[in-house]
């Protein structure tokens, strides 16, 4: 295959400050990184471990294979609203007894594990994830339950978690709970749907109603062990099917559990290939390929070369639609299809090759990665009467209706319909992750503040009023400055539009780990329809 | 002439035998009990054969059986080796009555010396000097004295007792641990001299009436009374003693008739205590400087050995002579081919490789021996033509070290022009020696090997009770046990990642930097936990150590896979070989070598032992039970005994309780940690 050259040159000033500006957001990230890590804060979590339990992050160390890598996704949720950074849960995925699985862990020592609609979100994405990856789910549960000012954003679409479950189960990929401290009221629906559960002996409280709704509604008395405790449940009510010495016993029994089962839940899945050759160039000079300012465009080939394997790309239709580079390669070993904007438009040629290639990736059923650095589709009368609508709906039809896994890396710009065309979020790719320095939005925050400005300049015209350029001014600073943060990656993880911004870095690892995870493929006896396995 | 021999024995010595026959183009025949079956020296003998069973009273101490072997496999010799038969009268009295060459001297001169009282009567009788000795406890008018027993050797059942009233029970358990060695009660008292050296003269005599002496070793250094290193020539000896020594060693194999390989043993009496005090002592009043010293010293004849020494190789190589050869050519017949001792040629040292825990009151180990190489292997059972090491061993890699046999895995011998060159060549070898699997004395001997006071030829048979400092192992520097830790860790990571499930990706990969992976050992200096981060692309981030406090190292890593691991701190480079076996990783580098049990991140939850269980410290049997189940014991109380490696451990009350179980009876196998009785301290507080 042939191998990509690389142009960057680690001594020039483009270099330099892109490399200062890409390590600014790698700051900004790792304080948001950091705000999620720290939890509940200091005093929650000296308190938790002066109880003798293990922190979220603990016990996913724990259950995850030593040395192995983990993914952890969306760790910035809720980054930029009223709630904690990371909204409560850790969620990854990680190796357990040599397979992958998607770890989902209550952090109890933020406000007692509550789940807002941030917390509700990010589990709800975890668990399409799994189901799309085919990825056993461990629930690691130690929740108070919904917050209660924010139940009405959570109780209704809240009960499509517990639905999940037991959708798993019935798809035969397997959910398993592990029970540290409460899970009460619709958390006990967690252990409830799963199909194997594990209640650590002394700490795990397993109730509709606990001891002071139970007096209130019928007036029986009862403490905490008699309604929910983990041994009344795995003697009388049978809701528990393994009682834990302690809560390393606990993950002890969950590896078990998934060393049994994991091996039932995919067939043929393809783990990165150890001797895949690396890339000729260093992934750290990822740093300073991605442009400072967004509106200079850079040849995503430095990327690729930077990611591929052996740097090899095997280029699709170099010399047509060459705003899109679109070709052949290898990452740890899979084969891909790659489609990255180089020049930011998508021209009618460019949607004509990105549905061609789209096509012949589905014919090779091979998985498709998408490197958006794209301003939209070109507009103007030429384009519109030559059919840029009608070519931007090509390649948006080929995208939505491909049957191949799809990553997406958001490594520049993505604005308007070219985030569509180019796999956004709404069209469902197995994983979709952004660099720091990412923005996306309807367009760039210039263009969007002088359209405002343009429109009222024409509806003062039209009253015949006269336009007030000073105000003009300040409205086209302040609409840019709030359409810049609203686009910056971190607002947009924040919102849970995207897997988790990653450091360049990191690129060929990310998508490494998505596709093995992509290659799961659902075994024969999974294909007919079922329920979940009944809990007895 | 002898055209095919048994061996009689097992180990490094029926290998040294085979190695001569080999040479000398004679058959070998082997016998091995059960648990020796894959042993080296049962594979390596032309015709090997089965004694069943273990013990040794079972197996290599049944004549009758082995002279069954003899003859199914047409051997026309016995060679006993040492230990065992070698000094059995009756036994070499039935290899010749059946008609076969007894590799040994003549039955009569084996029951002269076999009793340690009759040949010091004797060798008085031939102007030897002695040590005055007594049978009865109350006849005893000095102490310290040594409680001996009066058959067998190899310092079973040696006892110093200091005091009147301890002398009736030390003779009584001396007693027993002979008897059940060597199948003879008889023990005695001898004056103790506690500083003396023990020197040892090699005596050779034909069929044709030469008695050569072939110079002395010093084997002064000893644990419990049994040799540990022994050199030649004694740095002590000079050529005026020297020819004392060798003339009373004739004289008394003369006294004899003797025939063959043989040992006189001497006390040398640094200053001359045991001779001022002297009552019933016999022997001239001549005194004898100290090899380059003006100390004047006596010398007594302690007892005489009618077999191979152990320690045979380093007279073969400074005398470059094969001592099996000899036996073999004198046990046909042939005369010697000399008749006065060849002179000698540098000096060579030789030390004993046992397991064994000599910080642990020298507690004898047991386990599968997963690696055993040492530098000098090429170099077995034959005398050093170059200066060098030559390893004289009985194992090989995956060899089990059981509780039946002695306990002694090699003999390292380095021979070199000088004293100085011995010894370093042998402390090198030592320190460079791959031992996996089970506990060694190998740290301590490479400590007395360094010792100025060794250096300069200081050695005596207190030299241990001298220097405590030899006991600790050679890995005590802090930076070094976190450094062989983090190897353990890093290795055990690599050899992970090499059948890792997620293939190719880097090993400890996170993009939200979390905690660090965790490794837990268990060390000789406790528990100890290793933290490390890896980098994105899977080399060290960071690291600690958790010993007692936080420790942490500045080095690189240079190199890594799973057997090794080279280190760059401040531009030094050290590699560390890891080899792990079963959870436990063997680390060795230039500074120390060190076992390191990893503690397994998940444990089945087991029932604990109930209060008050006392364990078996070793693997062994059961001897005596002291106690029964109810009864009422204070601490310090005797419970039982353990028997193991012929020396009877006892088993102390730890508090004063009831004896509420008894797990075991007499004659009991057990295995280290297994539960043998409980005492329950809280039902006697009640």
């Amino acid at each position: 295959m042939p191998v990509l050259a690389s142009a960057l040159d680690p001594r020039s000033a483009a270099y330099a400050e892109n490399r200062a500006a890409m390590l600014e957001r790698l700051g900004e990230l790792e304080a948001a990184v950091t705000k999620a890590r720290e939890g509940g804060g200091e005093k929650y979590t000296n308190r938790h471990h002066a109880r003798g339990k293990l922190l979220a992050r603990e016990r996913i160390e724990l259950l995850v294979d030593r040395d192995a890598p983990f993914l952890e996704l969306m760790p910035v949720a809720a980054y930029g609203s009223d709630f904690p950074v990371g909204a409560g849960i850790v969620t990854g995925i990680g190796i357990v007894a040599g397979g992958p699985c998607m770890i989902i862990a209550n952090d109890p020592t933020v406000r007692g594990g509550a789940v807002n609609p941030y917390t509700l979100k990010k589990t709800q994405r975890a668990g399409d994830i799994a189901l799309a990856n085919r990825l056993p789910m461990v629930n690691l549960v130690e929740s108070g339950g919904a917050d209660l000012p924010t139940q009405a954003d959570i109780f209704i679409p809240g009960g499509r978690v517990f639905r999940d479950l037991t959708r798993f189960s019935a798809a035969r990929i397997p959910t398993v709970a592990v029970v540290f401290g409460n899970a009460t009221a619709g958390g006990a629906y967690v252990p409830g749907m799963s199909d194997y559960t594990i209640f650590v002996e002394g700490q795990a409280k397993v109730f509709l109603a606990g001891p002071p709704l139970v007096k209130m509604a019928t007036g029986e008395e009862a403490d905490d062990e008699t309604l929910g405790g983990a041994t009344m449940h795995a003697t009388r009510s049978g809701l528990a099917d393994f009682v834990a010495a302690d809560e390393r016993d606990a993950i002890r029994l969950a590896r078990d559990v998934i060393r049994r089962v994991d091996g039932a839940s995919t067939a043929g899945a393809v783990p990165p290939d150890p001797d895949a050759p690396a890339p000729r160039f260093d992934a750290d000079d990822l740093l300073g390929v991605a442009s400072a300012d967004l509106r200079v465009p850079y040849d995503p080939r430095e990327v690729l070369a930077r990611i591929l394997d052996g740097s090899e790309f095997d280029e699709f239709k170099p010399l047509y639609g060459t705003a899109l580079v679109t070709g052949w390669a290898r990452l740890h070993g899979h084969p891909i299809g790659v489609l990255a904007n180089a020049r930011g438009i998508l021209f009618s040629e460019e949607a004509q090759k990105a549905t061609q290639f789209i096509q012949l990736a589905n014919a090779a059923s091979v998985p498709l990665l998408f490197l958006q650095n794209t301003t939209g589709y070109m507009v103007g009368a030429r384009y519109e009467q030559a059919g840029i609508i009608k070519h931007g709906a090509l390649m948006i039809n080929a995208v939505s209706n491909s049957r191949v896994p799809h990553l997406t890396v958001n490594i520049g710009a993505s604005y308007g319909a070219g985030n569509y065309g180019m796999c956004g979020r709404a069209y469902e790719p197995r994983f979709l992750f952004a660099w720091p320095n990412a923005k996306s939005a309807v367009m760039g925050p210039q263009q969007l503040a002088g359209v405002m400005s343009i429109v009222s300049r024409q509806a003062a015209q039209a009253k015949g009023q006269p336009y007030d350029e000073e105000g003009d001014a300040s409205m086209r600073a302040m609409v840019e400055l709030q359409i810049e943060q609203q686009s910056a990656a971190l607002a947009m993880s924040g919102r849970l539009y995207d897997d988790g911004v990653i450091d360049p870095r990191d690129t060929r690892t990310v998508l490494g780990l998505c596709l093995w995870l992509a290659s799961r493929k659902a075994p024969a006896h999974a294909a007919d329809p079922a329920f979940g396995v009944f809990r007895m | 002439m002898i055209r095919r021999v048994l061996v009689a024995n097992r180990g490094e010595i029926a290998r040294r035998v085979f190695a001569t026959c080999g040479q000398m183009g004679i058959a070998t025949v082997a016998v091995y009990s059960d648990a020796d079956e894959a042993s080296p020296h049962a594979r390596e003998a032309d015709y090997a054969v089965r004694l069943p069973g273990n013990a040794p009273s079972e197996t290599y101490l049944r004549g009758d059986l082995i002279l069954d072997a003899a003859r199914r496999t047409g051997a026309d010799a016995v060679h006993p080796g040492y230990g065992f038969l070698a000094e059995n009268a009756e036994f070499a009295a039935a290899v010749l009555d059946a008609g076969l060459t007894w590799v040994g001297p003549p039955p009569k001169a084996i029951a002269a010396m076999g009793s340690k009282l009759e040949a010091k009567a004797l060798l008085a009788e031939a102007g030897v000097p002695i040590l005055p000795s007594w049978t009865e406890p109350n006849d005893v008018s000095e102490f310290p004295v040594l409680v001996k027993a009066s058959a067998g050797g190899g310092g079973r059942g040696m006892r110093i007792v200091r005091a009147k009233r301890k002398l009736a029970e030390a003779m009584a358990i001396a007693g027993r641990e002979a008897a059940a060695a060597f199948g003879d009660a008889a023990v005695f008292c001898e004056r103790y001299i506690p500083n003396g050296r023990h020197v040892e003269v090699q005596i050779f005599g034909d069929t044709h009436g030469t008695v050569v002496a072939l110079g002395e070793r010093e084997c002064s250094i000893q644990r419990r009374h049994q040799k540990i290193l022994e050199e030649s020539p004694s740095p002590a000896v000079d050529d005026e003693l020297r020819t004392a020594l060798c003339e009373a060693a004739v004289s008394a194999a003369r006294a004899v008739g003797y025939v063959g390989a043989g040992t006189v043993e001497f006390l040398l009496d640094p200053d001359g205590a045991g001779r001022d005090q002297r009552d019933n002592s016999a022997g001239g009043d001549q005194r004898y400087n100290f090899a380059g010293g003006d100390q004047r010293c006596n010398f007594y004849f302690l007892e005489m050995n009618t077999r191979l020494q152990v320690e045979h190789p380093v007279t073969e190589c400074v005398l470059g002579l094969d001592l099996v050869r000899l036996q073999l050519l004198v046990a046909e017949g042939r005369p010697l081919p000399f008749t006065q001792t060849p002179p000698m040629r540098g000096h060579a040292i030789e030390v004993r490789l046992y397991a064994e825990d000599p910080a642990n009151g020298w507690r004898p180990a047991t386990g599968t021996l997963h690696r055993f190489a040492i530098l000098g292997e090429e170099n077995a059972f034959a005398p050093l033509s170059h200066a060098g090491v030559r390893v004289d061993s009985g194992v090989a890699d995956g060899s089990v070290v059981s509780v039946h046999y002695d306990p002694m895995l090699a003999k390292v011998i380095a021979w070199g022009w000088t004293r100085e060159e011995a010894a370093r060549s042998l402390e090198s070898a030592l320190t460079r020696a791959t031992i996996h699997g089970v506990v060694t004395n190998r740290d301590l001997l490479v400590r007395v090997l360094r010792t100025p006071e060794f250096g300069e030829g200081g050695t005596d048979t207190a030299f241990l009770d001298r220097h405590p400092e030899v006991f600790p192992p050679l890995l005590t520097s802090r930076e070094d046990q976190a450094l062989a830790a983090l190897a353990a860790a890093l290795t055990g990571a690599a050899a992970r990642r090499r059948t890792a499930a997620w293939g190719g990706l880097p090993a400890g990969w996170r993009n939200v930097a979390s905690m660090p992976q965790i490794a837990v050992f268990d060390t000789p200096w406790g528990r100890t936990e290793v933290r490390y981060q890896l980098h994105r692309d899977g080399r060290l981030a960071r690291w600690s150590a958790h010993i007692d406090d936080e420790l942490t190292v500045d080095v690189a890593v240079v190199r890594l896979s799973p057997d090794e691991v080279v280190f760059d701190g401040a531009g030094v480079r050290r590699t560390f070989r890891v080899h792990t076996e079963d959870g436990v990783s063997y680390v060795d580098f230039l500074d120390g070598s060190v076992a390191l049990v990893e503690v397994p991140r998940f444990t089945l939850p087991v029932a604990e032992l109930p209060a008050g269980s006392l364990v078996a410290p070793m693997p062994g049997a059961v001897g005596r039970l002291a106690v029964t189940v109810g009864q009422e014991v204070a601490a310090g109380d005797l419970l039982l005994t353990l028997e193991a490696m012929k020396l009877e451990h006892t088993v102390h009350a730890p508090a004063s309780g009831v004896v509420t179980e008894l797990y075991v009876e007499p004659g009991r196998q057990v295995e280290a940690g297994d539960v043998l009785a409980v005492v329950d301290s809280r039902s006697h507080d009640q």
